[in-house]
Protein backbone atom coordinates (compact mmCIF):
# COMPACT_ATOMS: atom_id res chain seq x y z
CA UNK A 1 0.00 0.00 0.00
CA UNK A 2 1.58 3.62 -1.17
CA UNK A 3 -1.51 5.32 0.33
CA UNK A 4 1.28 8.51 0.80
CA UNK A 5 1.59 8.47 -2.87
CA UNK A 6 -1.85 8.68 -4.15
CA UNK A 7 -2.96 12.12 -4.44
CA UNK A 8 -5.91 12.94 -2.71
CA UNK A 9 -8.51 15.38 -2.99
CA UNK A 10 -9.24 17.69 -0.29
CA UNK A 11 -12.30 20.20 0.18
CA UNK A 12 -11.45 23.09 1.95
CA UNK A 13 -13.40 25.78 3.83
CA UNK A 14 -11.42 29.50 4.03
CA UNK A 15 -12.51 31.84 6.54
CA UNK A 16 -11.31 35.54 6.24
CA UNK A 17 -11.33 37.75 8.79
CA UNK A 18 -10.91 40.84 9.23
CA UNK A 19 -7.74 41.68 12.37
CA UNK A 20 -9.12 42.80 15.62
CA UNK A 21 -7.25 46.47 14.92
CA UNK A 22 -9.05 47.12 11.68
CA UNK A 23 -12.39 49.02 11.95
CA UNK A 24 -15.12 47.31 10.61
CA UNK A 25 -18.05 49.79 9.53
CA UNK A 26 -20.40 47.21 7.61
CA UNK A 27 -19.96 45.17 11.04
CA UNK A 28 -20.92 48.15 12.72
CA UNK A 29 -23.91 48.89 10.23
CA UNK A 30 -25.38 45.11 10.29
CA UNK A 31 -25.08 45.07 14.39
CA UNK A 32 -26.97 48.53 14.46
CA UNK A 33 -29.45 46.86 12.02
CA UNK A 34 -29.76 43.65 14.42
CA UNK A 35 -30.10 46.32 17.38
CA UNK A 36 -33.21 47.64 15.56
CA UNK A 37 -34.90 44.52 14.88
CA UNK A 38 -35.14 43.95 18.67
CA UNK A 39 -31.34 41.81 18.96
CA UNK A 40 -30.37 44.46 21.32
CA UNK A 41 -28.12 41.92 23.18
CA UNK A 42 -25.95 41.85 20.03
CA UNK A 43 -22.46 42.89 20.54
CA UNK A 44 -19.32 42.77 18.33
CA UNK A 45 -20.51 41.87 14.95
CA UNK A 46 -17.52 41.60 12.21
CA UNK A 47 -17.91 40.55 8.29
CA UNK A 48 -15.69 38.44 6.68
CA UNK A 49 -14.91 36.47 3.81
CA UNK A 50 -16.07 32.49 3.05
CA UNK A 51 -14.20 30.47 0.26
CA UNK A 52 -14.33 26.80 -0.41
CA UNK A 53 -12.39 25.01 -2.84
CA UNK A 54 -11.54 22.06 -3.56
CA UNK A 55 -7.44 20.75 -4.45
CA UNK A 56 -5.72 17.61 -4.89
CA UNK A 57 -2.35 16.86 -2.17
CA UNK A 58 -0.68 14.29 -1.22
CA UNK A 59 -1.87 14.53 2.36
CA UNK A 60 -3.48 16.93 4.66
CA UNK A 61 -0.05 18.59 5.44
CA UNK A 62 0.32 19.31 1.67
CA UNK A 63 -3.13 20.35 1.55
CA UNK A 64 -2.69 22.86 4.22
CA UNK A 65 0.79 24.09 3.43
CA UNK A 66 -0.62 24.74 -0.46
CA UNK A 67 -3.63 26.81 1.14
CA UNK A 68 -1.56 29.14 3.77
CA UNK A 69 0.28 29.94 0.49
CA UNK A 70 -2.97 30.64 -1.72
CA UNK A 71 -4.18 32.64 2.02
CA UNK A 72 -0.59 34.61 1.91
CA UNK A 73 -0.67 35.30 -1.69
CA UNK A 74 -4.23 36.23 -2.71
CA UNK A 75 -7.14 35.29 -0.60
CA UNK A 76 -6.30 37.27 2.34
CA UNK A 77 -3.91 40.46 2.83
CA UNK A 78 -1.86 39.61 5.76
CA UNK A 79 -2.13 44.00 6.02
CA UNK A 80 -5.46 43.69 7.25
CA UNK A 81 -6.90 40.00 7.81
CA UNK A 82 -6.15 36.80 9.25
CA UNK A 83 -7.78 33.10 8.03
CA UNK A 84 -8.76 30.39 9.46
CA UNK A 85 -8.75 26.94 6.96
CA UNK A 86 -11.00 23.77 7.95
CA UNK A 87 -9.79 20.94 5.30
CA UNK A 88 -11.74 17.39 4.99
CA UNK A 89 -11.08 14.05 2.58
CA UNK A 90 -13.43 13.70 -0.10
CA UNK A 91 -13.97 10.47 -0.01
CA UNK A 92 -14.26 9.20 -3.66
CA UNK A 93 -17.97 8.05 -3.67
CA UNK B 1 10.39 61.75 -20.91
CA UNK B 2 7.73 58.60 -21.55
CA UNK B 3 4.81 57.63 -19.79
CA UNK B 4 3.14 54.58 -19.38
CA UNK B 5 -0.04 53.79 -18.71
CA UNK B 6 -0.84 50.28 -17.13
CA UNK B 7 -4.89 49.01 -18.62
CA UNK B 8 -6.50 46.38 -16.81
CA UNK B 9 -9.76 44.88 -17.40
CA UNK B 10 -11.88 47.35 -15.49
CA UNK B 11 -9.82 50.52 -15.48
CA UNK B 12 -11.55 53.49 -16.13
CA UNK B 13 -9.00 56.89 -15.55
CA UNK B 14 -6.43 55.50 -18.11
CA UNK B 15 -7.15 57.21 -21.01
CA UNK B 16 -7.87 60.49 -18.47
CA UNK B 17 -4.29 59.99 -17.18
CA UNK B 18 -3.14 59.43 -20.54
CA UNK B 19 -4.99 62.88 -22.25
CA UNK B 20 -2.84 64.90 -19.21
CA UNK B 21 0.66 63.11 -20.18
CA UNK B 22 0.31 62.92 -23.27
CA UNK B 23 -1.79 65.92 -24.76
CA UNK B 24 -1.29 68.56 -22.00
CA UNK B 25 2.33 68.22 -21.60
CA UNK B 26 3.21 66.80 -25.03
CA UNK B 27 4.78 64.08 -23.39
CA UNK B 28 5.29 60.61 -25.33
CA UNK B 29 2.83 58.19 -23.84
CA UNK B 30 1.87 54.39 -24.29
CA UNK B 31 -0.80 52.30 -23.18
CA UNK B 32 0.39 49.37 -21.59
CA UNK B 33 -2.06 46.49 -21.79
CA UNK B 34 -2.10 44.19 -18.04
CA UNK B 35 -0.33 41.15 -20.34
CA UNK B 36 2.37 43.33 -21.58
CA UNK B 37 5.83 42.57 -19.58
CA UNK B 38 8.15 44.84 -21.34
CA UNK B 39 8.47 48.30 -19.78
CA UNK B 40 12.07 48.80 -20.99
CA UNK B 41 11.31 51.97 -22.77
CA UNK B 42 9.21 53.63 -20.39
CA UNK B 43 10.35 56.57 -17.47
CA UNK B 44 7.26 56.36 -15.61
CA UNK B 45 4.81 54.47 -15.08
CA UNK B 46 1.41 55.12 -14.19
CA UNK B 47 -1.03 53.18 -12.63
CA UNK B 48 -4.64 54.46 -12.99
CA UNK B 49 -7.68 54.20 -11.29
CA UNK B 50 -10.76 52.11 -11.99
CA UNK B 51 -11.87 48.61 -11.31
CA UNK B 52 -9.08 46.20 -12.09
CA UNK B 53 -10.41 42.87 -12.79
CA UNK B 54 -13.59 44.60 -10.95
CA UNK B 55 -11.83 44.82 -7.83
CA UNK B 56 -12.82 40.96 -7.04
CA UNK B 57 -11.55 39.76 -3.62
CA UNK B 58 -10.00 43.19 -2.82
CA UNK B 59 -9.45 46.10 -4.61
CA UNK B 60 -6.56 45.74 -6.33
CA UNK B 61 -5.53 41.63 -4.92
CA UNK B 62 -5.59 40.02 -8.75
CA UNK B 63 -4.14 43.44 -10.53
CA UNK B 64 -1.16 42.26 -8.42
CA UNK B 65 -0.25 39.11 -10.39
CA UNK B 66 -0.73 40.81 -13.75
CA UNK B 67 2.84 40.52 -16.24
CA UNK B 68 2.35 44.32 -16.44
CA UNK B 69 2.59 44.72 -12.47
CA UNK B 70 5.39 42.11 -12.29
CA UNK B 71 7.17 44.62 -14.93
CA UNK B 72 6.22 47.71 -12.68
CA UNK B 73 7.71 46.16 -9.46
CA UNK B 74 10.69 45.94 -11.32
CA UNK B 75 10.69 49.09 -13.15
CA UNK B 76 10.36 50.75 -9.25
CA UNK B 77 13.29 48.39 -7.62
CA UNK B 78 15.26 49.76 -10.26
CA UNK B 79 14.70 53.66 -9.02
CA UNK B 80 12.34 54.55 -11.82
CA UNK B 81 9.01 56.00 -10.78
CA UNK B 82 5.80 54.76 -10.32
CA UNK B 83 2.31 56.39 -9.60
CA UNK B 84 -0.74 54.69 -8.30
CA UNK B 85 -3.99 56.72 -8.84
CA UNK B 86 -7.04 55.66 -6.80
CA UNK B 87 -6.65 51.91 -7.63
CA UNK B 88 -3.32 52.32 -8.65
CA UNK B 89 -2.72 53.29 -5.69
CA UNK B 90 -4.61 50.13 -3.59
CA UNK B 91 -3.21 47.89 -6.61
CA UNK B 92 0.87 49.33 -5.28
CA UNK B 93 0.35 48.13 -1.52
CA UNK B 94 -1.17 44.51 -2.47
CA UNK B 95 2.18 44.28 -5.00
CA UNK B 96 3.89 45.44 -1.39
CA UNK B 97 5.76 48.40 -3.27
CA UNK B 98 3.89 50.66 -0.66
CA UNK B 99 3.01 50.20 2.83
CA UNK B 100 -0.33 48.97 4.77
CA UNK B 101 -3.70 48.92 2.83
CA UNK B 102 -6.46 50.58 1.45
CA UNK B 103 -9.90 49.53 3.33
CA UNK B 104 -13.77 50.14 3.17
CA UNK B 105 -14.65 54.18 3.98
CA UNK B 106 -15.34 55.26 7.58
CA UNK B 107 -19.23 55.53 6.93
CA UNK B 108 -19.53 52.63 4.04
CA UNK B 109 -20.34 55.53 1.59
CA UNK B 110 -18.77 55.51 -2.01
CA UNK B 111 -17.11 59.48 -2.17
CA UNK B 112 -17.13 61.34 -4.91
CA UNK B 113 -16.28 64.95 -4.05
CA UNK B 114 -13.74 67.75 -3.96
CA UNK B 115 -11.27 67.56 -1.15
CA UNK B 116 -8.48 69.97 0.29
CA UNK B 117 -5.30 68.23 0.50
CA UNK B 118 -2.22 69.61 2.17
CA UNK B 119 1.39 68.97 0.27
CA UNK B 120 3.88 67.91 2.74
CA UNK B 121 6.93 66.78 0.76
CA UNK B 122 7.81 68.95 -1.78
CA UNK B 123 11.38 68.14 -2.58
CA UNK B 124 10.15 65.06 -4.72
CA UNK B 125 10.09 64.54 -8.46
CA UNK B 126 5.84 64.45 -7.62
CA UNK B 127 5.91 67.60 -5.92
CA UNK B 128 8.48 70.14 -6.87
CA UNK B 129 6.27 72.55 -8.15
CA UNK B 130 4.50 72.48 -5.08
CA UNK B 131 5.36 74.76 -2.70
CA UNK B 132 5.74 73.36 0.97
CA UNK B 133 2.23 73.10 3.03
CA UNK B 134 0.63 74.62 0.06
CA UNK B 135 -3.55 73.66 -0.04
CA UNK B 136 -4.80 72.02 -3.02
CA UNK B 137 -8.05 70.85 -4.38
CA UNK B 138 -8.77 67.60 -6.07
CA UNK B 139 -11.34 64.98 -6.47
CA UNK B 140 -11.87 61.90 -4.83
CA UNK B 141 -13.79 58.93 -6.15
CA UNK B 142 -13.82 55.23 -3.84
CA UNK B 143 -15.47 53.75 -1.81
CA UNK B 144 -12.44 51.86 -0.25
CA UNK B 145 -10.10 54.61 0.51
CA UNK B 146 -9.59 54.50 4.02
CA UNK B 147 -5.62 54.02 4.55
CA UNK B 148 -4.75 51.54 7.44
CA UNK B 149 -1.39 50.35 8.22
CA UNK B 150 -0.51 48.79 11.47
CA UNK B 151 0.95 51.20 14.50
CA UNK B 152 4.51 50.47 14.09
CA UNK B 153 4.25 50.81 10.17
CA UNK B 154 2.79 54.33 10.98
CA UNK B 155 5.06 55.62 12.95
CA UNK B 156 7.72 54.45 10.63
CA UNK B 157 6.27 55.84 7.94
CA UNK B 158 6.09 59.62 9.61
CA UNK B 159 9.33 59.08 11.12
CA UNK B 160 10.73 58.63 7.59
CA UNK B 161 7.74 62.08 6.35
CA UNK B 162 6.17 59.44 3.86
CA UNK B 163 2.82 60.86 4.12
CA UNK B 164 3.11 63.59 0.90
CA UNK B 165 -0.68 64.60 1.13
CA UNK B 166 -2.82 64.66 4.01
CA UNK B 167 -6.83 65.34 4.12
CA UNK B 168 -7.25 68.75 5.75
CA UNK B 169 -9.73 71.42 5.64
CA UNK B 170 -9.89 74.48 3.14
CA UNK B 171 -7.73 76.21 5.56
CA UNK B 172 -5.18 73.87 6.30
CA UNK B 173 -6.26 72.21 9.40
CA UNK B 174 -5.97 68.65 9.64
CA UNK B 175 -8.09 66.66 11.72
CA UNK B 176 -11.29 64.32 12.27
CA UNK B 177 -13.21 66.62 10.47
CA UNK B 178 -11.37 67.16 7.37
CA UNK B 179 -11.13 63.61 7.23
CA UNK B 180 -13.52 62.17 4.46
CA UNK B 181 -12.94 58.53 4.66
CA UNK B 182 -11.26 57.56 8.15
CA UNK B 183 -7.67 57.48 7.05
CA UNK B 184 -5.44 57.08 9.61
CA UNK B 185 -3.59 60.58 10.20
CA UNK B 186 -5.49 61.64 7.23
CA UNK B 187 -3.21 60.52 5.04
CA UNK B 188 -4.02 60.38 1.31
CA UNK B 189 -0.90 60.21 -0.45
CA UNK B 190 2.23 58.29 0.87
CA UNK B 191 5.53 57.29 -1.23
CA UNK B 192 8.31 54.62 -0.63
CA UNK B 193 11.01 55.35 1.07
CA UNK B 194 13.47 56.31 -1.80
CA UNK B 195 10.48 58.38 -3.04
CA UNK B 196 10.22 56.82 -6.60
CA UNK B 197 7.09 55.17 -5.65
CA UNK B 198 3.98 57.45 -5.11
CA UNK B 199 0.39 56.39 -4.46
CA UNK B 200 -2.41 58.78 -3.70
CA UNK B 201 -6.31 58.10 -3.40
CA UNK B 202 -7.28 61.78 -4.99
CA UNK B 203 -7.35 61.98 -8.73
CA UNK B 204 -4.28 64.80 -10.08
CA UNK B 205 -5.61 63.95 -13.68
CA UNK B 206 -9.18 64.50 -13.50
CA UNK B 207 -8.44 68.49 -12.12
CA UNK B 208 -5.47 69.43 -14.75
CA UNK B 209 -7.33 70.72 -17.70
CA UNK B 210 -9.04 73.96 -16.89
CA UNK B 211 -11.81 72.69 -18.83
CA UNK B 212 -12.76 71.00 -15.86
CA UNK B 213 -12.57 73.58 -13.19
CA UNK B 214 -9.36 73.53 -11.26
CA UNK B 215 -6.18 72.14 -12.37
CA UNK B 216 -3.95 71.25 -9.19
CA UNK B 217 -3.61 68.17 -10.45
CA UNK B 218 -1.09 69.43 -13.43
CA UNK B 219 1.90 70.23 -11.02
CA UNK B 220 1.92 67.19 -9.65
CA UNK B 221 2.70 65.59 -13.80
CA UNK B 222 4.95 69.20 -14.20
CA UNK B 223 7.04 68.33 -11.04
CA UNK B 224 7.69 65.11 -13.02
CA UNK B 225 9.25 66.58 -15.85
CA UNK B 226 10.89 69.09 -14.68
CA UNK B 227 12.59 66.60 -12.28
CA UNK B 228 13.61 64.81 -15.60
CA UNK B 229 15.14 68.09 -16.78
CA UNK B 230 17.01 68.67 -13.39
CA UNK B 231 18.08 65.03 -13.84
CA UNK B 232 19.77 65.78 -17.00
Amino acid sequence: MELSSVPQTYHAQVFVTLRPSVLDPAGTAVQSGLHHLGFSSVDGVRIGKYVELTLEATDEADAKHQLDQMCDQLLANPVIENYRIELNAVVPS
Amino acid sequence: MKFGVLVFPGSNCDRDAAMVVRDLLKQPTRMIWHEDSDLSDIDVVIVPGGFSYGDYLRCGAIARFSAAMNATKRHAEQGKLVLGICNGFQVLTEVGLLPGALVRNRDLHFICDRVSLKVERTELPWTQEYHPNDIITLPIAHGEGCYYANAATLAELEANHQVVLRYCSATGEVGEASNPNGSLNNIAGICNRQGNVMGMMPHPERASDSMLGFTDGLKLFQSVLQSAAIAV
